[in-house]
């Protein structure tokens, strides 16, 4: 039987067009792990962790943490791969593979919402259920939150970061000023106190408000507010809290009061690196700065030219009664779900997350703050009183965060460029950028659901 | 007779098949090439085009949702289209005469020739990501030597990459600096260029600017030619240097609550291939990234057709 030329090319066509979809729905999807690895009943395991940490004391201290885990797990064996950039783990949770890695930790908060939602990390509940850990009586409110998505605990902290106020004791006693401020309204008086003119510069800044000064981000002014960025309905909320357009005009209010955006900024990009000894707070140029608390370790070690001492974030004058809170992220630990290993992978995290004596060990080392109430009162913690400043901010249950959301980090961009407009001027009816910022970032989300 | 030499339809069929074949395993390795890396992503970047797909999750057909989302509602499109056919506009052109200028005055210096052509090529060989460092801390506003010496001068000191109205010039600039690469294809033209038409040329009074524009333009032509296409394609892809002078400028490291602002400062280093990479990679919406990547694809081919057609006329056979 002939078949007509152009039947023949048809069929050709189509053939190829299934085949060629046949292989791209072929390589979609993510592994499905889970399992009895039989790890529990003795059976030699090796699980692959991987983590971000490069330096030499972090790198000992996870060393020694995975040594100190094997003891009590002699048949669980740990591959340990450090200085794992979180794109690269990402495309291998994406790509699978008996070389995928089973326990991986990440530096940001940003992707839990994703890694949660379509199932890339194993929800860690029923472990925890099995294992007795109430999450709520073992880990801060903040942490517990920037760490799962909607009920699914697809991660835990893996030590948290805190943010407070860095100060200069000596330029605050020439300024005359005897403590730290704990309002907005006595921080605004101070940084013009601090603030010291020079030509069209300064010599010395009281504190640097623009939000490209380091870690003066709208997210950590917002911490101080207790903003939560989404309602009920998982909407943005932005344009109906007031909290959110009380935080911009007070910083830009700040600015106009410390010589203007366009002022400040000309002196910003004279700025040395963040994590360098040229930060402007270690340098002198600026007298008051909001900061994590890796930062009372880098001072110590830069030895700056004047005291210094540390104390929460002021707040909102009509929110007096929250000082002590702050802003709070950290590093997270889950378990991939296409692991085959997810026994003897929920030992290690268990253990790194939940052993106080672990997590105490880790914090020490690094200099982050502990991630569960027992290692943040632990008398083994290495902890002068710059430091403690921070676990009582990781402890106080105002502390916020930044929420998971579906689709990363893609609202708190949003919120940020509405930060850049309006405090340079290019935006000026901060209720209109609000509203149409609240439908971006609701559009967004819609299109990642 | 010659009739009965001929040889049969059956015959002449097999050898055009032969022909066929050996024709196909002659070409072979580029087809497969074409196929697995240029082919099949092509084919399967529109294929996720219309799919809700997070690279994580398998993939569900969505119709058009991914494309209105790009266009509509998605805030940094445009400005992405805007800030790359700027650069396509000017970046491209001035890159082309810059190089051409100094491959013309290489090529007529007597001595030094080879320093010169040393100084302006080393350039090119310079990793982009070093280069663009470099340049961030030269033109720091506040702490660069450039802004410094223009200070001197009594001259107007611009915020360079940290303002929206002079960070493209800024990338201009340093993609100038690079012209190492211009400069090698033109000297190679203008040498080949032959020496009697600008001799015949000379005799008919012809001056410096004439025997360029009569004599050098029309025989470098094609070489001009392939200049613009393939910068028009590699300023398509221009992703390192933007996205390292912002990262520069800004000081922002990223991460939880402290993100890297998109082209910093003021989405005005924003460009199509950081779109692509913020869609898929950030936002992990693998779908509408595809429908960007094909948008950017259809705009270089739109660029490319565009010039040859209107450039096949210049170039004489």
């Amino acid at each position: 039987m002939h078949t007509p030329r152009r039947t023949r090319r048809t069929l050709a066509a189509a053939t190829g067009a299934a085949a060629a979809l046949a292989l791209l729905t072929a390589c979609t999807g993510t592994p499905q792990g889970g399992g009895d690895d039989g790890s529990a009943e003795g059976k030699d395991v090796t699980i692959t962790f991987w983590h971000g940490w490069s330096q030499d004391n972090e790198t000992k201290a996870i060393d020694a943490n995975i040594a100190a885990f094997q003891k009590l797990h002699p048949n669980i064996h740990v591959k340990v791969v450090g200085n794992i950039a979180d794109d690269k783990s990402e495309q291998a949770l994406r790509a699978g593979g008996a070389d995928a890695p089973d326990v991986v930790s990440s530096f940001t908060t940003d992707n839990v919402g994703k890694f949660c939602s379509a199932k890339v990390w194993a929800d860690l509940t029923p472990f925890l259920k099995k294992d007795g850990i109430d999450p709520a009586r073992t880990f801060p409110a903040a942490m517990l939150s920037y760490s799962g998505y909607r009920g699914n605990q697809c991660s835990l902290p893996l030590l948290g970061d805190a943010y407070g106020l860095y100060y200069n004791k000596t330029a605050f006693a020439a300024a005359g000023i005897t403590a730290p401020p704990k309002t907005f309204g006595e921080f605004e008086a101070d940084a013009v106190k601090l603030t010291t003119a020079q030509g069209d510069g300064y010599k010395q800044l009281g504190f640097m408000p623009n939000y490209h000064g380091y870690e003066s981000t709208p997210s950590h002014f917002l911490g101080q507010y207790g903003a939560g960025y989404f309602g009920q309905d998982g909407r943005s909320d932005i344009a109906s809290d007031p909290r959110v357009a009380a935080m911009f005009a007070w910083q830009k209010g700040l600015a106009d009061k410390l010589g203007g955006f366009e002022k400040l900024e000309k002196y910003r990009t004279g700025f040395g690196d963040e994590f360098s000894a040229k930060n402007p707070f270690t340098t002198g140029q600026v007298a008051m700065a909001i900061d994590g608390e890796w930062r009372t370790a880098s001072l110590a070690e830069d030895k700056p030219a004047f005291e210094w001492a540390t104390a929460p974030f002021p707040v909102p004058d009509d929110q007096a009664a929250t000082y002590g809170r702050g802003y709070q992220t950290g590093t997270i630990i889950g378990i991939a779900n296409g692991s085959r290993k997810q026994t003897a992978a929920w030992q290690l995290v268990k253990y790194l997350t939940t052993d106080t004596d672990a997590v105490v060990g880790f914090a020490n080392a690094i200099h982050n703050v502990p991630s569960t109430f027992a290692a943040l009162d632990s008398p083994k913690l290495d902890a002068d009183a710059n430091f403690r400043t921070f676990l009582a901010i990781a402890k106080n249950p105002n502390s916020s965060t930044t929420p998971a959301s579906v689709n990363g980090g893609a609202y708190q961009v949003s919120l940020q460029n509405l930060g850049y407009e309006y405090e340079s001027g290019r935006l000026t009816d901060l209720k209109a950028g609000l509203t149409a910022t609240a439908k971006e970032i609701d559009a967004a989300i819609d299109q990642a659901k | 007779m010659a009739l009965l030499d001929t040889p049969r339809p059956a015959a002449l069929r097999r050898k055009r098949r032969r022909e066929a074949v050996r024709t196909l395993a002659f070409l072979s390795p580029w087809l497969i090439g074409f196929g697995l890396f240029f082919a099949y992503p092509l084919v399967s970047t529109a294929y996720f085009s219309f799919m809700k797909y997070d690279g994580f999750t398998a993939p569900t057909f969505n119709g058009l949702k991914n494309w209105t989302y790009l266009f509509e509602h998605y805030p940094f499109f445009w400005q992405g289209l805007r800030n790359t056919l700027w650069l396509v506009a000017v970046m491209v052109t001035l890159r082309v005469a810059f190089g051409l200028g100094v491959g013309v005055l290489i090529t007529k210096v007597k001595t030094g020739a080879g320093f010169f052509r040393t100084a302006f090529y080393l350039p090119y060989l310079a990793p982009p990501v070093a280069a663009t460092m470099a340049f961030a801390f030269l033109l720091n506003p506040g702490t660069g030597p450039v802004n410094h010496l223009l200070g001197e001068l009594g001259l107007p000191q611009p915020g360079w990459f940290t303002d929206p109205d002079w960070s493209k010039p800024a990338l201009t600039l340093l993609a100038m600096w690079g012209i190492g690469d211009l400069m090698v294809i033109f000297m190679a033209a203008l040498l080949d260029v032959p020496k009697e038409q600008y001799e015949a040329a000379e005799l008919d009074g012809a001056g410096p600017w004439q025997r360029f524009r009569f004599v050098t333009l029309p025989n470098i032509t094609p070489i001009v030619l392939f200049a613009v296409v393939t910068g028009v394609i590699q300023t398509m892809q221009y992703y390192t240097q933007a996205i390292v002078a912002g990262k520069v400028a800004s000081g922002v490291i990223g991460g939880s609550g402290q993100q890297f602002e998109p082209g910093y400062p003021h989405g005005s280093t924003w460009t199509l291939p950081q779109m692509v990479y913020n869609l898929g990679f950030q936002r992990f919406d693998t779908g509408t990234a595809c429908a960007a990547a094909l948008v950017l694809f259809a705009i270089s081919m739109a660029f490319t057709a565009l010039l040859l057609r209107r450039g096949s006329g210049l170039v004489e056979d």
